[in-house]
């Protein structure tokens, strides 16, 4: 520091596809509702803590209860291993979905028709890009802090069997990240509370029958293909292979599936809540 | 000499405990009719779900052994599930709509207006949760019961204990919602750090001797237990009197415990 002039710093050079954007959608500045987020959260701590709990809380009850009664199942590649291995990678999937879409539609609901934060931001400097880019980014920091500490509590129980687990955290933020878009799309569609029984009805029965529990064999052939086309199915296949090991070409259509989810749910969510918005 | 009363009281004419409750009842029912679409999701499918998933999907992994008394995973699965569902509607009940009567829509201040006193707005309570509980397990039992996972009629006294079972939870937790100012993370906290592991470790999935020693007195003081060792064994046939006097006898105390706070609660916040 020597002097004044040298600590004026120079406005940071916008992007070309963020040049080419109509005017007032991006102030670069998607940070501050990380931050906002941040502060909101401190008094909220044992709330964001517990949300941990509970993936880790069934994997326990598979550990000393479910695994004894069931022993060893068919995992991945065809070998049989014990079913906490099976289950693990499962509700760590589960939980990448429960949260996102938690995350991006009660909450998101929330804020959007009762709180009116989006309304009180768009008042100020900040753009529907700069709302949307930091709301995801903080979902996606609080999802990745879940799957970095289930995956922890699996290595800690001696359930990773390959270093192939390590893609499991973005694999993980990829999975949420799609939910999240998905869910947010859907909820600029919904008008009261009692829409979100829905989000219900379709959330657990997902989770329950998206081979989290018990081997795609268990059902017969044509409910098989059902459940193939659920997305937490690709997301436990994906999982599933990440942390046994048994990583093959597969993996990239389960990822394609995510992708197009992903694309998908961004683009109605931006198109939909523009036009809630900025009317 | 007695001294005099000075405490102002209503001039109404007071009703009987048992007919003021069922106007409380009465009101609820009102209000639940308009409204029940939204409570069958949480009361019967989700327990029917679940049915279909651990006690078909998973049972078919699990092999018939002592831990599961020589049955099959489902038919083991099926009147556990029947105690724990209660539970956890009795949890949902017995939080948020008693909160919401103090703070929010403020139904028991308006209730307390009248003739109707506390305990007699708190009997109220109590009862229409009962009803719920009845209700909601008559289905699940009747859905069952179609899947073919029920051994016979002893079931029915399963649905009993389930009901008293899902009392002795709801009822201190009423005494306890009674006393919360603001919702803050007490609900969401009770829910995550005692409900659920209470339906996840308490003997509803799989025996209680599975957990590592330390843990097991812990299971033993939960409702869910005893509820589930008597609602099982009623339902299998294979009841043994004293045992099950013994969790019944637990039941009916903490139920009595807990609706003994809760009427001191309700008169204290409603005398304000």
């Amino acid at each position: 520091m020597t002097g004044t002039l040298e600590t004026v710093e120079a406005p940071p050079r916008a992007g070309l596809l963020l040049r080419v954007l109509p005017t007032g959608m991006y102030a670069g500045r998607a940070r501050v509702l990380v931050e906002r987020s941040l502060l909101v959260n401190r008094r909220a701590w044992l709330a964001v803590v517990s949300g941990f709990c509970e993936p880790v809380f069934y994997l326990f009850a598979m550990g000393v209860g479910f695994g004894r009664l069931v022993g060893d199942v068919t995992g991945p590649g065809g070998e049989p291993i014990g079913y906490v291995a099976f289950v693990a990678p499962a509700l760590l999937a589960a939980s990448a979905m429960n949260g996102a879409v938690y995350d991006a539609t009660f909450n998101i609901f929330f804020k959007f028709k009762y709180a009116k934060l989006y309304d009180a931001m768009l008042a100020t400097p900040l753009g529907p890009l700069d709302v949307a880019i930091g709301e995801i980014a903080w979902a996606l920091l609080r999802g990745g802090m879940y799957a970095f500490g289930f995956l922890a509590v699996m290595l800690a129980m001696g359930l990773i069997a390959s270093p192939w687990a390590l893609l499991a955290l973005p694999a993980a933020l990829l999975i949420a990240f799609s939910f999240a878009a998905v869910g947010m799309a859907c909820t600029t569609f919904m008008r009261s509370w009692q829409d979100f029984d829905l989000v219900q009805l379709a959330l657990m029965p997902m989770f329950l029958f998206s081979t989290t529990f018990f081997p795609l064999t268990v059902y017969p052939g044509p409910v098989r293909v059902v459940v193939e086309c659920l997305p937490l199915y690709h997301a436990i296949e994906i999982m599933r292979g990440l942390c046994t090991g048994y990583v093959g070409v597969s993996i990239l259509g389960h990822l394609l599936y995510f992708a197009a989810m992903a694309g998908i749910g961004v683009v109605v969510a931006s198109r939909r809540l523009g036009a809630l918005l900025l009317r | 000499m007695s001294e005099v009363d000075t405490t102002p009281r209503s001039a109404g004419r007071a009703l009987g405990t048992g007919r003021a409750a069922l106007i409380v009842v009465e009101g609820m029912w009102t209000w639940y009719k308009r409204n029940w679409r939204a409570t069958v999701v949480s009361s019967v499918v989700q327990p029917v779900l679940f049915l279909l998933a651990l006690g078909f999907g998973l049972g078919s992994q699990v092999q018939p052994t002592a831990a599961t008394g020589g049955l099959p995973y489902v038919v083991y699965l099926a009147p556990a599930l029947l105690v724990v569902t209660a539970v956890q509607i009795a949890a949902f009940e017995s939080t948020y709509p008693i909160l919401s009567a103090f703070k929010w829509q403020q139904t028991y201040l308006a209730i307390a207006a009248s003739p109707i006193s506390p305990g007699q707005i708190l009997a109220g309570q109590l009862t229409w949760i009962t009803i719920r509980l009845t209700t909601s397990g008559a289905a699940y039992l009747l859905v069952a019961g179609l899947l073919g996972t029920l051994t016979g009629p002893g079931v029915l006294l399963t649905l009993v204990v389930s009901v008293l079972t899902g009392m002795s939870f709801a009822a201190p937790v009423v005494a306890y919602s009674a006393t919360i100012e603001t919702e803050g993370q007490q609900f969401a906290s009770l829910f995550r750090f005692v409900v659920m592991p209470m339906t996840l470790f308490a003997g509803a999935f799989f025996p209680v001797e599975q957990l590592p020693p330390w843990l097991r007195p812990v299971a033993w003081l939960t409702p869910v237990w005893h509820g589930t060792e008597v609602g099982r064994d009623a339902a299998l046939g294979t009841l043994s009197w004293w045992p099950a006097l013994g969790h019944v006898a637990f039941l009916v105390a903490v139920t009595a415990a807990g609706a003994w706070f809760a009427v001191r609660n309700f008169r204290r916040r409603l005398a304000r």
